[in-house]
């Protein structure tokens, strides 16, 4: 993983991902010409209380796919199912060609689908630089038979710290290297949950509200991070409130509400869907909020203050 | 036919201070023997008590001296039969049950002697909740109802212990490891306001409960646990804290009250009443009674009254609750002395039939747990039902197990449960791995 | 007063029997409790089986005491999956609640008069059953170190194998956890969700943990039973388990010397507090009506308990820990 900054490079990249889901008709639970994650039925219910209740999830490879919807529709709930951190009432799921119910949460990981948290889980006791050697994976030093042998695994863990130093320049996090988890800011744990997930070397990776609680100076950086990956050939999967970031970086929205999947499509016109904005704004809007995504950016953005 | 079924008292009533460290000595007479000591239940000794060893070919008859205490050297180590001669016991002083006379010792030691023990009560043998009791009836049916309604009688003391227990857990999220020695505060103020301030058991009762809430749960809950929350200790810390708040209260205890097991003056008359097959002592039914309208009255307080539904909020959300406007500590508080009557009055009708120690409260805590995990750790209806099985199982495995390890099989049977069904009976089915 | 004698007392205790016992129990706890963050509360359980394995096999089957530690080690493995299997899966205070019941199972068991022949009921099993081990004693005489002075030949030679095994155990901690595997386990104490999303197999490093803490705190029964020569099921109790947590606190959890360390200290204060008790009673000093000798045990495990509970929440860090690096972790 080399770090890639040229814009022309990204807009080609970018073009390409759009033109690949340029043929998709916009409508909830649409198959995609290339999945790499298609999710049935799935359904989970607390209690009495619908979470989530999504007929049909696809989602396609190599692109950035956001998942939105108001507070409560069930968008977190839906990822710990697909990550295998709940399990469903009913339901399956599969990507690439692995079934993963019943999949354990840390076997998901380890197929490549790898989650960042909401509220991040860097691990506040470790050095910056720990957390990261913690994301690789088949390190032979991890067996409790190999482990008193240092000789056995120094070589791994010199590749491991190599690659995770490269992963923290990117990242703008290197400085921090030895420095404890426990007293980055918001942004920066946010950035080093991603970076660390990076270090499982994963095929798809799925954020969790990437941008919450992030300033708005890191806010571009993070940004560009996430376009990144999908130069890479990551597939992205996020949930976000920030409007103008979904409309930015992503090339396919879809939009949940009390736990179902109300629409879905390319985000300049999913933002004009009527459901949408009803979802958001509920049912009696105003005819000129809807206009543009600008109001509806307002008014999440008002909603998260 | 009657049968009697042993009773594993033993252990309660030696209440042994074993040596600690492998290197401390002990005086140990030169060889093999069996010694023990007789005392009253008040503790005085109990002089000139005849007892008889034999086996191996050998034979010897002892009696007890001004302190109670006896000795027999033996000339090898075996297994010998000692006999207590009940007709040279004192006026008004008799062994729990008449078979208790005899009992076998296997001494393996050349250095230490075997201490044997034999269970004394005021006037005529009572039966023992949770100890086993006195089966009527004929046949494996009549034990068994037998058995099963002594369950019940110890699934409640089992009950009011775990039902503090978890309003404690489901307000606070503490695992009380000290929750034990609530039970044993009970049973020794019973003691402490019956015997030694001498008041008439019927109100020492309830005065030992009111002053166990007050000690137990208001005290408590102000020098040791509301500090620590206003600190934010973290629960597993908590959870160690009462760990060491139990050692240091049992200590305690027996600092204060010696190592002797207290029997409470009973209130009743001991013959048992028959019914059917099962026959029950006035006491034990008064006790029983007690213990079905405390557990009442807090299932009420919790459905239906202001506080209850409050402690109801606080346990399925804090955070909420308390923006709501519940007082939460007021809610802990409460919840602390709640339990604390409950667990007092449970550990006053244990000892009422089993005698008092300070080993009261470890002798039950896990028998506590296993009925609050069976039931779903956090409910208390769950920590109800969880606990009427223990007491039940625990009485009927007697039926095929030695009694002396019917705890044991309770608490295998807890491991199982967990291994099959961890969120217990009525528990709600929850991933946290 | 003789001063003199309660130092050399004490200071004795500081490398004898009971402070290599403890130690060995409180280094198994450290690596589940220090560095991964379960909570076994059955330490005393994995001691007793090794105890009762040595003296059973050997005094009672009559077989070699080396074969004797061997099942003991074995044992404690199987219990460990016993323990582990229904409640690794579970939150922290289930596998606490677990623990502390199998290992009174346990000695329930041991103590029980039905099973008197096999394990000798509550007097436990005492015999010259570990004469393999003391025919490499090379020791013809009792050692003496500056003020500390062995009992005898025999008492020189166990205490030496002591601190070795110690050594060892302290070597394999170190080693274990700045590799990639102590990494993985602290992440779990601090997170499981986290090493969960990074495709670690929370539940077998667990289980990994516990049984290798186990094999270690049999190690300290095994040890128990060779030294004395006997073994006696109340010593397996839950007090066992709770004087372990206390020295691993007291030396600081989650560093490689924090129980070795907290024995020494924890012996050291508590037969100093006993010795001085003993003889301030003895001489009359302390008169009878405040305290008799009997109970001056019953003092010093007062004081055990008063230490646990001020030092998890003002030092849980152990005395001489960092704030910074505590590994205790709120949940």
């Amino acid at each position: 993983m080399t770090a890639k900054t040229a814009t022309s490079a990204s807009d080609s990249v970018s073009a390409r991902a759009v033109a690949a889901l340029s043929g998709v008709k916009s409508e909830p639970g649409i198959t995609k010409p290339d999945e790499i994650l298609v999710a049935e039925n799935i359904n989970r219910h607390f209690g009495g209380l619908v979470a989530v209740d999504v007929d049909r999830l696809s989602v396609q490879r190599a692109s950035i796919t956001a998942l939105i919807g108001p507070n409560g529709a069930g968008k977190t709930t839906f990822f710990n199912v697909l990550a295998g951190f709940d399990t469903p009432d009913a339901g399956t799921w599969r990507y690439e060609n692995h079934e993963l119910r019943n999949k354990a949460a840390y076997k998901i990981a380890q197929l490549g689908m790898v989650r960042t948290f909401q509220l991040t889980k860097v691990l506040a006791k470790m050095t910056v630089l720990e957390n990261m050697r913690l994301g690789a994976q088949r390190q032979l030093g991890e067996r409790i038979l190999a482990a008193p042998f240092p000789f056995a695994w120094s070589g791994q863990e010199e590749q491991v710290t190599e690659r995770a130093l490269t992963l923290l320049r990117r990242f703008n996090l290197y400085e921090k290297k030895d420095d404890f988890a426990g007293t980055m800011s918001g942004g920066q744990r946010k950035l080093l949950e991603m970076a660390r997930a990076l270090m499982t070397d994963p095929t798809m990776i799925m954020l969790d509200e990437p941008m919450a609680g992030v300033n708005p100076a890191l806010t571009q950086s993070l940004l560009g991070h996430i376009k990144e990956l999908r130069e890479e050939g990551l597939t992205v999967l996020f949930i976000e409130h920030d409007m103008d970031a979904v409309r930015d970086i992503s090339d396919w929205v879809v939009v949940m509400a009390q736990g179902r999947i109300i629409a879905e499509g390319p985000p300049a016109s999913v933002m004009r869907d009527k459901a949408v904005i009803d979802a958001y704004l509920g049912a009696h809007h105003d005819e000129e909020l809807t206009k543009s995504g600008e109001s509806l950016t307002q008014n999440k953005k008002a909603k998260s203050t | 036919m009657i049968k009697r079924v042993r009773v594993a008292l033993l252990a309660l009533l030696i209440a042994p201070l074993l040596s600690l460290s492998p290197a401390v000595a002990q005086d140990a007479p030169s060889g093999p023997a069996i010694t023990g000591t007789l005392e009253s239940p008040g503790g005085e000794g109990l002089a000139g008590v005849s007892i008889t060893v034999e086996g191996n070919g050998f034979s010897e008859t002892v009696t007890s001296n001004e302190a109670g205490e006896w000795q027999v050297i033996l000339p090898d180590t075996g297994a010998y039969q000692v006999t207590l001669d009940v007709s040279t016991l004192p006026e008004g002083i008799s062994l729990t049950s008449e078979d208790r006379a005899v009992t076998s010792a296997t001494v393996i030691s050349r250095e230490r002697p075997k201490r044997i023990g034999f269970p004394l009560v005021e006037g005529d043998a009572p039966a023992a909740v949770g100890g086993g009791g006195t089966i009527g009836g004929a046949g494996f049916w009549g034990q068994a109802a037998q058995l099963t309604v002594d369950g019940l009688a110890f699934g409640l003391v089992i009950a009011l212990g775990a039902v503090g227990l978890s309003l404690v857990y489901g307000t606070t999220k503490l695992v009380n490891f000290a929750h034990g020695e609530l039970l044993a505060l009970g049973g020794l103020l019973a003691y402490f306001f019956s015997v030694l301030v001498g008041l008439p058991i019927l109100v020492a009762i309830p005065v030992a409960v009111l002053a166990s809430a007050f000690l137990g749960g208001y005290v408590q809950n102000l020098v040791v646990w509301k500090p620590l929350r206003k600190r934010g200790t973290g629960l597993t810390a908590l959870l160690v804290v009462s760990i060491g708040l139990a050692l240091f209260l049992q200590y305690l205890f027996l600092f204060l009250f010696g190592g002797r097991t207290r029997i409470l003056p009973g209130f009743a008359g001991q013959a048992g009443i028959n019914i059917g097959p099962i026959a029950v002592t006035p006491r034990d039914m008064i006790a029983a009674v007690g213990a079905v309208v405390l557990l009442a009255l807090t299932f009420w307080w919790l459905g239906k009254t202001q506080s209850g539904k409050a402690t109801r909020a606080v346990a399925d959300n804090p955070a909420l609750a308390s923006a709501s406007g519940i007082n939460v500590e007021k809610v802990i508080t409460t919840v602390w002395v709640i339990a604390a009557g409950l667990g007092g009055y449970a550990g006053i009708m244990f000892a009422l039939s089993n005698g008092v120690s300070w080993q009261l409260g470890v002798q039950l805590l896990l028998l506590i747990f296993a009925g609050v995990i069976l039931g779903g750790l956090g409910t208390a209806t769950g920590a109800l039902i969880g606990s009427l099985i223990v007491g039940v199982f625990i009485q009927l495995s007697v039926l095929f197990i030695p009694s002396e390890l019917k705890y044991v099989g309770a608490l295998v049977v807890l491991i199982i449960v967990l291994l099959v069904r961890p969120q217990g009976i009525l528990g709600r089915k929850e991933r946290v791995g | 007063m003789d001063w003199g004698q309660i130092f050399v007392i004490s200071i004795t205790a500081m490398v004898g029997s009971t402070t290599i016992i403890y130690a060995l129990a409180a280094l198994g706890l450290n690596i589940q409790f220090g560095y991964t963050g379960l909570l076994n509360f059955g330490q005393a359980g994995f001691a007793a089986i090794g105890a009762y394995s040595v003296a059973v096999v050997t005094a009672t089957l009559g077989q070699s005491l080396w074969l004797s530690i061997f099942i003991g080690l074995i044992g404690a493995v199987i219990f460990g999956l016993i323990l582990g299997i229904p409640t690794l899966r579970l939150r922290a205070d289930y596998l606490a609640i677990v623990t502390i019941a199998a290992a009174e199972v346990i000695r329930q068991t041991v103590r029980s008069v039905s099973l008197n022949e096999y394990f000798g009921g509550s007097d436990g099993i005492t015999g010259k059953y570990a004469r393999e081990f003391y025919s490499f004693n090379p020791f013809d005489q009792a050692i003496s170190w500056g003020p500390i002075q062995f009992n005898s030949a025999q008492a020189s030679w166990i205490t030496v194998v002591g601190w070795v095994l110690i050594g060892l155990i302290v070597l394999l901690t170190w080693l274990l956890v700045r590799s990639p595997w102590g990494r993985v386990v602290k992440s779990i104490r601090e997170d499981e969700n986290a090493s969960r999303s990074l495709g670690k197999n929370v539940y077998f490093y667990k289980m990994q943990a516990l049984i290798l803490g186990g094999v270690v705190g049999s190690l300290a029964g095994i040890y128990w039973a060779i030294d004395a020569q006997s073994v006696q099921p109340d010593n397996y109790s839950s007090r066992f388990t709770f004087f372990a947590y206390t020295i691993l606190i007291l030396g600081g959890a989650a560093r490689v010397f924090g129980p070795v360390v907290g024995s020494i200290i924890f012996w050291f204060i508590l037969v100093f507090i006993g010795e001085s008790l003993t003889q301030l009673v003895a001489t009359g000093i302390i008169p009878d009506t405040i305290l008799r000798s009997d109970q001056i045990g019953q003092v010093r495990f007062m004081l055990v308990g008063l230490a646990l509970m001020l030092l998890i929440v003002y030092r849980p860090q152990g005395i001489f820990g960092d704030k910074r690096e505590l590994a205790l972790d709120d949940r």
